[in-house]
C-alpha cells in the first residue's frame, strides 16, 4: 500500500523532493478513491526508480487539500520541484496515472 | 498466450462471467480500466443483493467476487481497451500494456455517468462541477449547490448534499421527477431544497478557477437566469460504455448493445452482459446473472470452434 502523508511531512516529503512526486487526495469515504487506490499502488511500484508516490487523506489534512484547491476526490496531483506540475481528477486509467509522470 | 475467453470491464457482470468462467475449465482474463466492481463499488451500500439481510457495501462485494474469479484462476489486467478486432481469430484486443488474444470476448463494459455537453463543465470538472455527491458533497458544505437531474440519482443526491449544504438547488428539465415516489416523498421534510422544474443548463460559470454560478434556461418561458453556486452535481444518468467498439457490434438508439437470451450479440463467439446490454433491468443481481449465461456460451462457442 502507498505510503501515507500527513500535513507535517508535506514540505519535506513533496515540496522539498529532488524528484517528481505524485499525491493521490482522498477520502475514506469515496466510492471511486478506493477503486483507484489499486492502480496508483501498481503505478507507485513501477515508476519507483524516477518518482516518489504518497497518498493524503482529505479528512486528515483539510489544509493541504485547502491550499492546493482540491474540490473532489479522488484528485492526483503531481509536484516538480515543489510546484504542482499536472492534475487529474477522479478514478482514471493506469495510462491516465503513468502520463501525469511523463 | 491466447485465452479462451477475454472479459472487457471487471464489474459484477464481468467477474462473474470470469468466475463461471475459468470453473468450466477455460482461461479466462479480465481487463478492467480502473478497479473492480464498476457502478457496485461506488454504492455505499447494496440493500437488495440476495443474501445480505443487513445491507452489504458494494465495495467490499466487489472486491470479493474479483478474490474468488481470481482464485479460481481468472487473470486481471488493469488496462483501457483502446481497440478491438473482433474479425481476426484469434480475436485482438488492444490496451496501452499491449494486445490481449482470445478466442471468445465477453463485453461487460458497464455504463459511464452522461455529460452535459455545456460551456464550463469540462474546465470546472474538480473546481466544483462533480458527478458523485458523497465522494465531494463535503467540500461544499454550508454552501449552495445546484443538483441536475430527475432521476432517482439525483432524487439521492439532492437529499444527502440537503444534509451538508446551505440551499440545494434541484434542475430538472421537466415539471415533475422522474424519482420513485419513496424518493420524492422524502424531500417533503427538507425546507432547503429548492424545485427549479421546466429548465435546462446552458453553461457553468466560474470565477477564480471555480465554479460560481449555473446559467439555465426555463424551457416553457425561455426565460435565462444565473443561480449562484458553489458546486454543480451532475446526476442525468448513465450512458453504456460502447464507444471502444466503434461500431464493430449492433447497439441500439442509446448505445446499449443487443444481445440475445444466450448473451450473443452480432458477432459470433463475442457476447454481452451487464448494464452494457440493452435491457430492462439494470441491478447487481442481473449482471451477475447475464455473466453466468454469457460465459455458458462462451464455452459452447469454445467447444465448437
Amino acid at each position: 500500500m502507498t505510503e501515507e502523508l500527513n500535513s507535517k511531512d508535506f514540505q519535506q516529503k513533496v515540496l522539498n523532493a529532488d524528484r517528481p512526486v505524485l499525491v493521490d487526495f482522498y477520502a475514506t469515504w469515496c466510492g471511486p478513491c478506493k477503486m483507484l487506490s489499486p492502480t496508483v499502488d501498481e503505478v507507485a511500484k513501477e515508476v519507483s526508480d524516477r518518482a516518489d508516490v504518497y497518498r493524503l487523506d482529505v479528512d486528515k489534512a483539510p489544509d493541504v487539500a485547502g491550499q492546493y484547491g482540491v474540490m473532489s476526490v479522488p484528485t492526483l496531483i503531481v509536484f516538480k520541484n515543489g510546484q504542482p506540475a499536472k492534475t487529474s481528477v477522479g478514478a482514471v486509467p493506469k495510462q491516465n496515472v503513468l502520463d501525469l509522470l511523463d | 498466450m491466447i485465452y479462451d475467453v477475454c472479459v472487457i470491464g471487471a464489474g459484477p457482470a464481468g467477474m462473474t462471467s470470469a468466475l463461471y468462467a475459468v470453473r468450466s475449465g477455460l482461461s479466462c482474463v479480465m481487463v478492467e480500466k480502473l478497479g473492480y466492481g464498476g457502478q457496485m463499488a461506488q454504492t455505499p451500500e447494496l440493500q437488495n443483493y440476495p443474501g445480505f439481510p443487513e445491507g452489504v457495501s458494494g465495495f467490499d462485494l466487489a472486491q470479493d467476487m474479483g478474490k474468488q474469479a481470481e482464485e479460481f484462476g481468472a487473470k486481471l489486467i488493469r488496462a483501457e481497451v483502446t481497440n478491438i478486432d473482433f474479425s481476426a481469430s484469434p480475436k485482438v484486443i488492444s490496451t496501452p500494456s499491449g494486445d490481449i488474444k482470445a478466442r471468445s470476448v465477453i463485453v461487460a463494459s458497464g455504463v459511464e455517468s452522461r455529460k452535459l455537453g455545456c460551456p464550463g463543465e469540462a474546465e470546472y470538472a474538480g473546481h466544483g462541477v462533480s458527478y458523485c455527491a458523497t465522494c465531494d458533497g463535503n467540500f461544499f458544505r454550508g454552501k449552495d449547490v445546484a443538483v441536475i437531474g430527475g432521476g432517482n440519482s439525483a432524487a439521492v443526491e439532492a437529499q444527502y448534499l440537503a444534509g451538508i449544504c446551505k440551499t440545494v438547488y434541484l434542475v430538472h428539465r421537466r415539471d415533475t421527477l422522474r424519482a420513485a415516489e419513496i424518493d420524492v416523498k422524502h424531500f417533503a421534510s427538507l425546507d432547503n431544497v429548492k424545485f427549479v422544474f421546466n429548465s435546462i443548463v446552458d453553461r457553468i460559470e466560474g470565477a477564480d478557477g471555480k465554479v460560481s454560478g449555473v446559467c439555465i434556461s426555463n424551457v416553457s418561458t425561455g426565460e435565462k437566469r444565473t443561480i449562484p453556486v458553489s458546486a454543480v452535481f451532475v446526476a442525468i444518468g448513465k450512458t453504456p460504455a460502447t464507444e471502444f467498439l466503434q461500431g464493430n457490434v449492433d447497439l441500439d438508439s442509446t448505445g446499449a448493445i443487443l444481445a440475445n437470451d444466450s448473451m450473443a450479440t452480432s458477432v459470433p463467439g463475442v457476447f454481452a452482459a451487464g448494464d452494457v446490454r440493452q435491457k430492462n433491468l439494470r441491478q447487481v443481481v442481473t449482471a451477475t446473472s447475464d455473466g453466468a449465461i454469457a460465459a455458458k456460451s462462451a464455452l459452447q462457442w469454445c467447444t465448437h470452434h
